[in-house]
């Protein structure tokens, strides 16, 4: 962006919305918003406490637990689906129903199988995340060029070395893929699945904060997780641009 | 059937047949017969060019010799054995080349080893040595995608040729490069097939492609495919290449073929 012929950095717009946020905060319209400067002097504060640091062990290891789960059994189904006929037919519906789904309905019914606790919370991550990974996992494998498969077997490839050494590498652009768009649904899973089980993690916090209208401690935790969940699907892309140049040159 | 294979002149260069189809039939999906009970013998050391019009079924006859098809009736014997599926007697070079994107020229050449489960070194060796064969030395570490679509199908030819197969099958190998390339690649197999001695079975839609480097071209009459004749070009192989292209035996051989084919394309 270039205003009266200077060069502006990206996310200089950013500093303007911060600034408009600031006056709106400043004054006091609405006692929900409160100053953008208040809400950075919170999350300074935030970030040092023991509960915040309980709560952000408790989220990153639900979170990963689910994520693990939802990758080791998101792509061996995807790959089945995308070799195997039969198994498409038989499970395509689900997913693609899944995949649309508002999840966030089922959270509760996840809550009354796995109880209060953590394990609803992976549980909710992995059903978030599973659903795309499959999904182009399954398109990944199926856009795989026959002769390559062939040139496998005609070479003497075993079942596990022609998924090992050639399928899950051609189709390594689209599994990338549905591992970003998988992990920004995951952090989606975390948050919803903490807030509705609301005694642990950042649920715990969101529910203290609000019930007591702590808005600067809110809006801090908010804007920490807004952050956390680009910065993931940010690497993954980085990822994704290193073997993006073989994705275009695929035969 | 039978007078059918006996019609089957012996080449003279032919020694005993190491690839052999007895009735060999494939219809597709139940309804479409791309091959009529093919009763074929390619002999040791010989190139044998499959020829025909486009869906005559060539590609097909090559893919079930290769093991990656499987005949609807009929046997395929290499070496004596049966055909049930790939083996490593048998080598294939891929018309769309069939290259790992995600890996080097040295490792595409080693990758037939590297399924074996040769060690590393021993396969980057004779993967070296036979980039050099069929001369892309100093390639080694390019991909493919910076090669040129004749330097592709070397790498294919060299991965072919390093898993040290008794028979090279090449499915339209040289189709998908430019003219100027496609003839340097014919004098080059020319050249390593006398380095080789391997069996080769060639598949083609082109006259002159076959007559020049085979030693025996089978004709395939159109779908449902059917040997219609086997042609044996008596060409001298030490002359010049352009000397052999303007050969008279050449050019008669490619009419002869030319009228044999005619039928099936009018």
């Amino acid at each position: 962006m270039v205003v009266f012929g200077i060069r502006l950095p990206l996310f200089s717009s950013l500093l303007l919305w911060c600034l408009a946020w600031e006056v709106l905060g400043r004054a006091e319209l609405v006692f929900l918003i409160p100053p953008f400067s208040a809400v950075l002097v919170a999350l300074g504060g935030l970030v040092q406490t023991a509960k915040f640091a309980a709560a952000a062990q408790t989220t990153l290891v639900s979170f990963g637990l689910g994520m693990l789960l939802a990758i080791a059994a998101g792509v061996p189904l995807g790959l089945l689906m995308g070799r195997v006929a039969a198994a498409d037919r038989l499970l395509g519906m689900w997913v693609n129903l899944f995949v649309s789904a508002p999840l966030t309905a089922l959270v509760p019914v996840i809550m009354i199988l796995f109880g209060l606790g953590q394990a609803t919370i992976v549980v909710t991550v992995f059903l978030f995340a599973v659903w795309i990974i499959v999904l182009d996992t399954r398109a990944g494998v199926a856009h795989i060029s026959g002769s390559l498969v062939e040139m496998g077997r005609s070479f003497g490839a075993r079942p596990w070395q022609l998924y090992g050494k050639i399928i899950l590498w051609a189709a390594l652009p689209e599994i990338l893929a549905g591992l970003r768009l998988g992990l920004i649904r995951g952090v989606k899973g975390v948050v919803i699945g903490q807030l509705l089980v609301s005694v642990i993690g950042f649920g715990e916090l969101f529910e203290l904060y609000s019930r007591n209208f702590l808005m600067e401690e809110f809006w801090a935790l908010t804007i920490l997780l807004f952050a956390f969940a680009m910065v993931v699907s940010e690497a993954v892309g980085l990822i994704e641009k290193r073997i993006e140049y073989y994705a275009g040159v695929r035969q | 059937m039978q007078a059918l294979r006996e019609e089957i002149p012996p080449s003279a260069a032919a020694g005993p047949a190491i690839v052999e189809l007895r009735g060999v039939s494939k219809v597709y999906d139940g309804r479409v017969e791309a091959l009529r009970a093919v009763d074929l013998a390619f002999p040791e050391g010989a190139l044998t060019t499959l020829l025909g019009p486009s869906g005559c079924g060539k590609t097909t006859l090559l893919k079930i010799i290769a093991g990656l098809l499987e005949p609807s009736a009929g046997e395929v014997f290499v070496q004596g054995a049966r055909v049930t599926g790939p083996g490593a007697e048998r080598a294939f070079v891929f018309q769309d080349f069939a290259l790992l994107p995600w890996a080097t020229v040295l490792r595409n050449v080693a990758f037939g080893l590297e399924l074996r489960g040769t060690a590393r070194a021993a396969r980057e060796e004779t993967a070296r040595h036979y980039i050099a064969q069929v001369g892309l030395s100093g390639f080694e570490d390019s991909y493919p995608h910076e090669l040129s679509g004749g330097m592709r199908q070397r790498v294919g030819l060299a991965r072919a040729l390093a898993v040290d197969a008794h028979v090279l099958l090449m499915d339209e190998p040289f189709s998908a490069v430019d003219e100027q390339t496609r003839r340097k690649f014919q004098e080059d197999l020319l050249r390593l097939r006398e380095l080789e001695k391997k069996t080769f079975i060639f598949v083609t839609h082109s006259i002159e492609e076959a007559v020049y480097v085979s030693d025996r071209i089978v004709l395939l009459s159109r779908r449902p495919g059917r040997v219609s004749q086997v042609v044996v070009p008596e060409i001298a192989r030490d002359a010049a290449p352009d000397e052999i292209r303007r050969d008279p035996h050449y050019l008669d051989t490619v009419e002869e073929i030319w009228r044999g084919l005619r039928q099936y394309v009018e």
